[in-house]
């Protein structure tokens, strides 16, 4: 059961194979097993879990089931969600619990899945390695030495562990699909404006996209199905007739069937991603598994991503920026922690955040802050969005060329907890094949494509044109008929 | 672009947060570090490009004028800090 | 004087709050006193994860404004503005920034017509009118040492309108305020209660010597509530600000207050140099379309402007300028009288008009109510015209039916009725009196001969008593011509 995959376990729950209680109680279990150890989930409730189990339960003996009815999922603690503490990984929020769910958190309860908890990740989705949340590190579940990627370390390695069938996290410079890759899953960031952002505590607005975790694109693309949509709460979120992500998976890319499903297929490979920097074990299972495309009919296009070297800093004077301003309401006024001595006003606002914040928050706070200041706005957030263009422009470019760009998701696997926490920079640096995607709005994917130094997973980055989601997942998919990276499991768990 | 000791006081005076002078000076260095990063994208000629705050080109969505929202204040200020008589209460704001 | 030397250049910072059911931002109601933050909802109180969503409505009231101040014209609305996040920190302002506009704002320019005491015209220019969201409120009320905060008030849509330095004087600025305020309320957009604070004024006022090209420091008056306050405070700080420097010191910018119990202008204690609102563009909304079909949609739907109907009242209507003046001074006064006066003959118009001015105006004022709420209608106006006009009553008796009509009795008609107010009119009637009267007043009517007016006038009181008033004075004053005559 924790190996079926989404479909298996909705059609098991259809023919009372199993029962959504049980199905929950199963994970719950393995949660109450391995939680200490790997520290994926903040938040778990029995209670409300089970209730909601019940709830699912009488929906399919009513014939009222949907494809994910019954499905526990864990939910980055970044979506509020009513009734359940939502802290975002922040001692700020460690109190906090949310009077209201996210509109993500609504479409998977509309459509009848069970909330499993709340996973840990980087305090207010700000990190890669899942090492700044209040609640201590995730464990990468390959080695527990290593980190698991960030933001959404916790729901990464829920998946990977086995602990969740499937999660919910976000992506802002990287954050679904690093994690991803670090452990050995499948995340998608959709096109920005799919997925609705309402109750998703915003870290940096213009780049901040909820999306899907799971062992398979097929399950990815079942999530996004329920994740997806134009919500009226949010003014970025785009009015879009619904799609069905999963209505392309086993369709051949240029309907000639068979033997070579990818054919016509045109991989662009950015020159600018395989350069110095990308470590080889990475660099060498990235290649094989392009290699592997080429099997299935697909073909390899160098392409040129010129200002990718620009993405970094770009995304770390926009994304602060952004983020110093999001921020500004944790104060201690209406929620969330206060601190407990001050002599006045003034006091109590620099206490509660010099408290309330973790020290890589605060340090992008102040970044976000200066670049904002007068005098500064023009050469720094101004000079950041017209390269940002050019990166959009780049991608525009390369889609004349390609059907969907590939490369590195990260320039190694996974690294040791504590080896790179004290610096910044060498941490920034890790983002710098996922940020591009971010910045130019575009759908982006990791999928699992074998294993490096440490035997440790690498993933392999997809992205595609605005909207071709449903191409990405089925182009992944037939990758993923063909292997069986995304089958591997951590021994241990 | 190097900062001063006292532009990371400012900055961190602008953003509400406490400070003390030793987390200020380790701050500088790690804020520096990062600016050495950002000034990387300064050199570029981006003459002619208009900057881009969003991916897609659009208009803003207009709400219809009506109420749609309940009282809730008893729910919300559930998880307040301190509240007394429907209001939050702060040290007092002095004029 | 020595303060004839000196110049006090002032600008008007005006907040008009929109007249939208709904907040900027957010579907919570602006409806004015309701229980403390029971109007607050999740994105006006700034729970983390919530959005802001734009109202149509309040767009729709700033194109208004715009067309209103620019002739009906569109060329100072921007059709692609921006909403900006303005930053600072204090507890009313939940997010920690206000969404305000910045850089490209929805209207650009303008002008507001003032006329002073003295009948002197100016045209003040706006910079521009820009949509913003209210902050919440602080009640300083002593809560154990603390304040408490109202966030009811959060949200609640903003117009900001901006003059430039174009005033020399309190009296100027206030006419300025006053005209604004006029106007807001003329095109329905905002319903101008200072005591409830739909309608705040800010002050910059600087000074500098006649003649003077550059601008002084100037220092920012906040939250005058009234005109007469409005007045006071730029007196008293340009006084203050003239002695300042005339006694060897500098102005520093600041933002200051009013005490309207000394009448005096004070900084605000905690002064920290002027802020930095790290303005950028709010990610979390798109750039703010007009489009041009919209903006005719709003032009057709907008009333009359004032200038407008003045124009028509005295060249069409040759009403008296200061009585137009007076009608237009409200737009349900000016529809009020353009319905009464439907297919009126021209006697008919002026006489309404009159009416109108005069004693509509003062029974509104005594009242404290407006023409809206007026027991007396257009229809019911025109009827109490029509009567003095044909002559059924005379100008005397009018006054007691109008005040009979306020009261409640009933129509005109029915009033003149009831109390039997009909003039008599009746020619025979009226000529068999006059005769009477010759022939009892013989000295009266040889001193009339004898070229003595006042003995007219006495044998036309005879007439009137004789039909106990109720003789219509100017046939009687035709007849009694007549029968003297001949």
């Amino acid at each position: 059961m924790i190996n079926a995959s989404l479909k298996e376990l909705s059609a098991a729950l259809a023919t009372k194979r199993i029962s959504s209680v049980e199905l929950t109680s199963l994970f719950l279990d393995r949660i109450d097993k391995l939680n200490g150890e790997l520290n994926a989930f903040i938040t778990v409730d029995p209670d409300k879990s089970l209730t909601l189990a019940a709830d699912a339960d009488a929906r399919i003996a009513k014939g009222d089931q949907a494809p994910l009815t019954g499905i526990p999922v864990a939910h980055k603690d970044i979506f509020c969600t009513k009734g359940w503490l939502t802290t975002c990984g922040s001692r700020m929020l460690a109190n906090f619990t949310s009077p209201y769910s996210a509109h993500v958190i609504e479409r998977f309860g509309a459509a009848g899945a069970v909330i499993l908890g709340k996973t840990n990740m980087d305090e207010f989705a700000m990190g890669s390695s899942t090492e700044t949340s209040f609640y201590g590190p995730v464990r990468n579940p390959w080695d527990r030495a290593f980190v698991p990627g960030g933001s959404s370390g916790g729901s990464a390695c829920a998946v990977a562990a086995r602990l969740a069938p499937a999660a919910t996290a976000t992506d802002t410079g990287g954050s679904i699909r690093q994690p991803a890759a670090l452990t050995g899953i499948t995340g998608l960031k959709p096109t920005y404006g799919v997925v609705s952002r309402y109750g998703m505590i915003a870290f940096a607005s213009s780049l901040d996209q909820g999306g899907p975790m799971g062992r398979s694109a097929e399950d990815a693309a079942m999530l996004l199905n329920v994740m997806a949509g134009f919500d009226e709460r949010d003014s970025t979120s785009l009015e879009r007739e619904a799609e069905d992500y999963t209505r392309d998976l086993d369709r051949p890319w240029e309907g000639v069937s068979a033997g070579r499903p990818l054919s016509g297929l045109r991989i662009g490979i950015p020159k600018e991603h395989f350069g110095e920097g990308l470590s080889s074990d990475v660099a060498q299972t990235v290649d094989a598994a392009v290699a592997q495309f080429e099997k299935l009919g697909a073909k390899r296009v160098g392409i040129s991503l010129p200002n990718s070297g620009l993405s970094v800093p770009a995304y770390y004077v926009i994304a602060p920026a952004e983020a110093s301003s999001n921020l500004s309401r944790f104060d201690g006024v209406r929620y969330g922690y206060r601190a407990s001595e001050y002599r006045d006003l003034l006091d109590m606002y620099c206490k509660t955040r010099a408290q309330g914040f973790g020290a890589e928050v605060k340090r992008r706070i102040l970044i976000g802050t200066y670049v904002l200041s007068h005098g500064y706005y023009d050469a720094y957030y101004l000079k950041a969005q017209r390269i940002r263009r050019l990166i959009a422009q780049d991608f525009v470019e390369a889609f004349k060329q390609c059907d969907v760009v590939m490369g590195p998701i990260s320039p190694t696997v996974a690294f040791r907890i504590g080896a790179k926490a004290s610096d910044p920079v060498q941490m920034y640096l890790n983002d710098i094949y996922t940020i591009p995607a971010n910045l130019a709005g575009l759908p982006g994917m990791s999928i699992p494509c074998g294993f490096g130094e440490n035997n440790l997973p690498v993933g392999l980055h997809i992205v595609g044109n605005y909207f071709s989601e449903a191409r990405m997942l089925a182009v992944a998919h037939q990758y993923q008929r063909a292997t069986d990276w995304h089958r591997r499991m951590p021994a241990g768990v | 672009m190097s900062l001063s000791l006292e532009e990371v006081k400012r900055i961190a005076h602008l953003a509400r947060i406490e400070i003390s002078d030793a987390e200020a000076v380790q701050t500088q260095g790690q804020l520096n570090d990062i600016f050495c990063l950002i000034e990387g994208m300064r050199a570029v000629d981006t003459e002619g490009i208009e900057p881009m705050s969003h991916a897609q080109d659009l208009m803003l969505r207009l709400r219809e004028d009506a109420v749609t929202e309940s009282d809730q204040h008893r729910l919300f200020q559930s998880v307040a800090p301190q509240v007394e008589g429907g209001l939050y209460l702060v040290p007092k704001v002095i004029e | 004087m020595l303060t004839m030397d000196w110049e006090t250049v002032i600008g008007l910072e005006i907040h008009a709050q929109l007249s939208t059911t709904s907040k900027m931002f957010s579907g919570a109601s602006t409806q004015f006193g309701a229980a403390a933050n029971a109007q607050a909802c999740a994105v006006d109180i700034a729970l983390p994860g919530v959005l802001p969503v734009a109202n149509k409505t309040a767009v729709e009231r700033a194109i208004r404004f715009g067309l209103a101040v620019n002739g009906n014209s569109a060329d100072n609305i921007s059709r692609r503005s921006i909403f900006a996040r303005k930053s600072y920190f204090y507890p009313d302002l939940p997010k920690g920034y206000q969404i305000s506009q910045y850089e490209l704002p929805i209207i650009k320019g303008g002008t507001i017509p003032i006329v002073l005491k003295d009948g002197q015209k100016r045209a003040i220019r706006l910079t521009r009118a820009h949509l913003e969201e209210d902050a919440g409120k602080s009640l300083h009320e002593d809560f154990h040492g603390m304040s408490g905060i109202d966030l009811n008030r959060a949200g609640t849509p903003l117009l900001e309108i901006v003059s430039e330095p174009d005033m020399r004087s309190g009296e100027e600025a206030v006419a300025y305020a006053k005209a604004v305020h006029s106007l807001v309320r003329w095109i329905d957009i905002c319903d101008g209660n200072m005591q409830e604070g739909s309608f705040r004024c800010d002050a910059n006022v600087s000074v500098r010597p006649k003649g003077s090209e550059t601008l002084g420091t100037r220092r920012e008056i906040k939250n005058l509530n009234s005109f007469r306050f409005l007045q006071q405070a730029i007196e008293y700080e340009a006084k203050w600000q003239i002695e300042t420097i005339r006694d060897g010191g500098t102005i520093h910018q600041a933002t200051v207050l009013f005490n309207p119990d000394t009448g005096e202008t004070r900084a605000m204690r905690s002064k920290e140099d002027a802020h930095d609102y790290r303005y950028f563009p709010d990610p979390d909304l798109l750039p703010l379309e007009i489009s041009d079909q919209w903006i005719d949609e709003v032009k057709r739907s907008m009333p009359d402007l004032p200038s407008q109907k003045f124009r028509r009242f005295t060249d069409e209507l040759a009403l008296a300028p200061s009585t137009a003046a007076v009608i237009i001074s409200d737009r349900y006064l000016s529809e009020y009288f353009e319905a009464a006066i439907k297919d009126a003959p021209r006697e008919v118009i002026r006489q309404s008009a009159n009416w109108i001015a005069v004693s509509t105006n003062a029974k509104l004022n005594e009242r404290g109510i407006s023409i809206t709420q007026a027991p007396v209608n257009p229809q019911q106006f025109r009827e109490l015209i029509d009567r003095i006009a044909d002559g059924t009553i005379s100008g005397k008796s009018a006054k007691e039916v109008d005040d009979a009509m306020w009261a409640g009795e009933g129509t005109a008609g029915e009033i003149i009725e009831r109390r039997g107010l009909k003039q008599i009119s009746d020619s025979g009637a009226l000529e068999a009196i006059v005769a009477q009267v010759i022939a009892a007043n013989p000295k009266s009517v040889e001193e009339y001969r004898a070229g003595k007016d006042k003995a007219f006038n006495a044998l036309v009181g005879q007439a009137m008593k004789a039909t106990r008033g109720k003789g219509n004075p100017a046939q009687i004053n035709e007849i009694l011509k007549k029968k003297l005559a001949g």
